[in-house]
C-alpha cells in the first residue's frame, strides 16, 4: 500500500452512476418524467470532478451516464422541426424506471423472512450463510457522504485553502489517527473529525481515509433522518 | 392410512432440505397426491393453533420445519450463524436475476448502469445465483438464474411467489422517497 497515489475502489460498495442520478433527482425534488436536464447534467458532472479530485476510481459507467445526459441536453437545445419528435428525455426516464423498480423488488427481497437470519432450519447449513466482509450495507451512501463534505470544505477559511505545507499526512497515518479516537469514544460525529482549522490538504486525507475504512468494515455509518448529523461507530 | 400426518411429520423432522409432495408420496406409496397435500395442511394448521417455536413453511416446491421469526434473537445466541447480509447492490443484482431471469450480464449491467463482475462471482459463490449456459449470439455471454437456495434463502414457494411488476410498478415513487 502506497501512500502517494491512493486510490478508492467504490465498486461493490458505493453505489454507481445511476444512484447518483437518483441522489440528485431526489435533492432537487423534481419529478422523474420532467427532470432539468441542464441542472442535472451540471450537477452530475461536478460530482464525477469531485471524486476525480478524491482519487475516487470512478468506473467507465459513470462517463457513460455523464455522456448520455450530456447528448440529451444537446438535443433538447435543438429546436424541433417535427410534431412526433419524442422527448429526447424519454432515453433516460425508461431506465430510471426500469432501476426504481428493482430498487423496490430488492427491498421486497431483503424485508422477507430470511433463512440463516429471522428464521432457521433443524440442520441449519451454516457454511451457506457465510458473508464476505465487502457486503457491509452502509445505511449512508457515497454522494451524501460527498455532501457533508463539500459544506466541510466551503467553511474553511479562504487563505488555508491555498497553503499546501509539505508536511502532508498519509492516509494510513490518518485512520491510524481516527481509530485512536474510536478506541477512546467509541463513536464520533462526522463533522467532528474535521477541525475548522485544519488545511485543505487535511481534510481530503481525512476524507478518503474514512471512504478506506468503510470499505475495510472498520466503521459503520448512519445519519440520523431528523437531524442530518451523520454519525460513525468502530466496528 | 391413519397415521399419514405423523409419519408426515417425522419425515420433515429428520429431512434437510425442503421435502416435496412427490418425494413423500414416494416413500408412503400408497396415499395420493391430495391426501398428501391434506396431511401437510392439516399440520401446518395445527402449528399455527399451536404457537409454537416452529411452523411449517412451502419453500422452494418442498415443505419444510421453520423456526417462528419471533424467536431468532434467541437463536443466533445458540448458533451464531454468520449473517446473510447481502449488500444493496448485491440485493439489486439479484432481484434483477429474480425477475428477469435467464439473463445474461450485459443487461443486468444495462439496468444497473454499473459493471457487475464482482457481485456475480459472489451471488455464485453464495449459491444463490446459477449458469444456465451461454446464449447463442457473440461472444457467447453466459446465462443467469436463480437457484433453489435462492427460494430457500428468501422463503419463496417458487419464482411465481416473487411479487408481481404490476405491484412493483405503483411503488416507484415510494421507492425513491424511501432511497435513504
Amino acid at each position: 500500500m502506497q501512500a502517494d497515489i491512493y486510490n478508492v475502489q467504490i465498486d461493490d460498495i458505493f453505489e454507481g452512476p445511476m444512484d447518483l442520478l437518483l441522489h440528485l433527482i431526489k435533492k432537487h425534488e423534481v419529478d422523474i418524467y420532467d427532470i432539468p436536464i441542464a441542472l442535472i447534467t451540471k450537477q452530475y458532472l461536478e460530482y464525477i470532478e469531485w471524486m476525480k479530485i478524491m482519487n475516487i476510481d470512478i468506473a467507465g459507467d459513470f462517463i457513460v451516464m455523464a455522456s448520455t445526459l450530456t447528448k440529451i441536453k444537446s438535443r433538447m437545445l435543438l429546436p424541433s422541426h417535427e410534431e412526433e419528435d419524442e422527448d429526447p428525455r424519454l432515453e433516460l426516464v425508461k431506465p430510471i424506471e426500469e432501476y426504481l423498480r428493482m430498487k423496490s423488488a430488492a427491498e421486497k427481497l431483503a424485508a422477507r423472512t430470511l433463512l440463516g437470519e429471522d428464521t432457521f432450519v433443524r440442520n441449519p447449513r451454516l457454511e451457506d450463510h457465510l458473508m464476505d466482509h465487502e457486503a457491509e450495507i452502509i445505511p449512508v451512501g457515497l454522494f451524501e457522504l460527498i455532501d457533508a463534505f463539500q459544506k466541510i470544505l466551503e467553511n474553511i477559511s479562504p487563505h488555508e485553502r491555498v497553503n499546501i505545507t509539505a508536511d502532508t499526512i498519509s492516509v494510513r497515518d490518518k485512520i491510524v489517527q481516527i481509530v485512536e479516537i474510536f478506541e477512546t469514544r467509541g463513536s464520533t460525529t462526522f463533522n467532528e473529525l474535521f477541525p475548522k482549522d485544519a488545511e485543505q490538504s487535511e481534510v481530503i486525507v481525512t476524507f478518503l481515509a474514512i471512504l478506506e475504512m468503510v470499505k475495510l468494515s472498520l466503521v459503520r455509518i448512519i445519519q440520523n433522518t431528523r437531524t442530518g448529523i451523520i454519525r460513525l461507530f468502530y466496528l | 392410512m391413519e397415521n399419514i400426518k405423523n409419519i408426515i411429520e417425522s419425515l420433515l423432522l429428520v429431512t434437510e432440505e425442503p421435502l416435496t409432495i412427490d418425494r413423500i408420496k414416494n416413500i408412503l406409496i400408497e396415499p395420493g397426491r391430495k391426501e398428501v397435500h391434506n396431511a401437510l395442511t392439516e399440520l401446518s394448521a395445527e402449528y399455527e393453533a399451536r404457537k409454537g417455536g416452529f411452523l411449517l413453511r412451502e419453500v422452494a416446491g418442498g415443505y419444510q420445519i421453520r423456526t417462528r421469526p419471533e424467536y431468532r434473537e434467541w437463536i443466533k445466541r445458540l448458533i451464531q450463524p454468520k449473517p446473510l447480509r447481502l449488500s444493496k447492490a448485491a440485493l439489486e443484482t439479484l432481484a434483477i436475476i429474480a425477475y428477469k431471469q435467464p439473463i445474461i450480464r450485459s443487461d443486468i449491467e444495462h439496468i444497473r448502469g454499473v459493471n457487475c463482475g464482482g457481485i456475480l462471482r459472489m451471488l455464485l459463490e453464495r449459491k444463490l445465483i446459477r449458469i444456465l449456459g451461454r446464449k447463442e449470439i457473440p461472444g457467447r455471454p453466459i446465462i443467469y438464474a436463480t437457484t433453489k437456495q435462492f427460494l430457500e434463502t428468501f422463503d419463496l414457494k417458487d419464482l411465481k411467489d416473487l411479487p408481481t411488476p404490476e405491484e412493483i410498478a405503483t411503488l416507484g415513487d415510494a421507492s425513491l422517497e424511501n432511497m435513504e
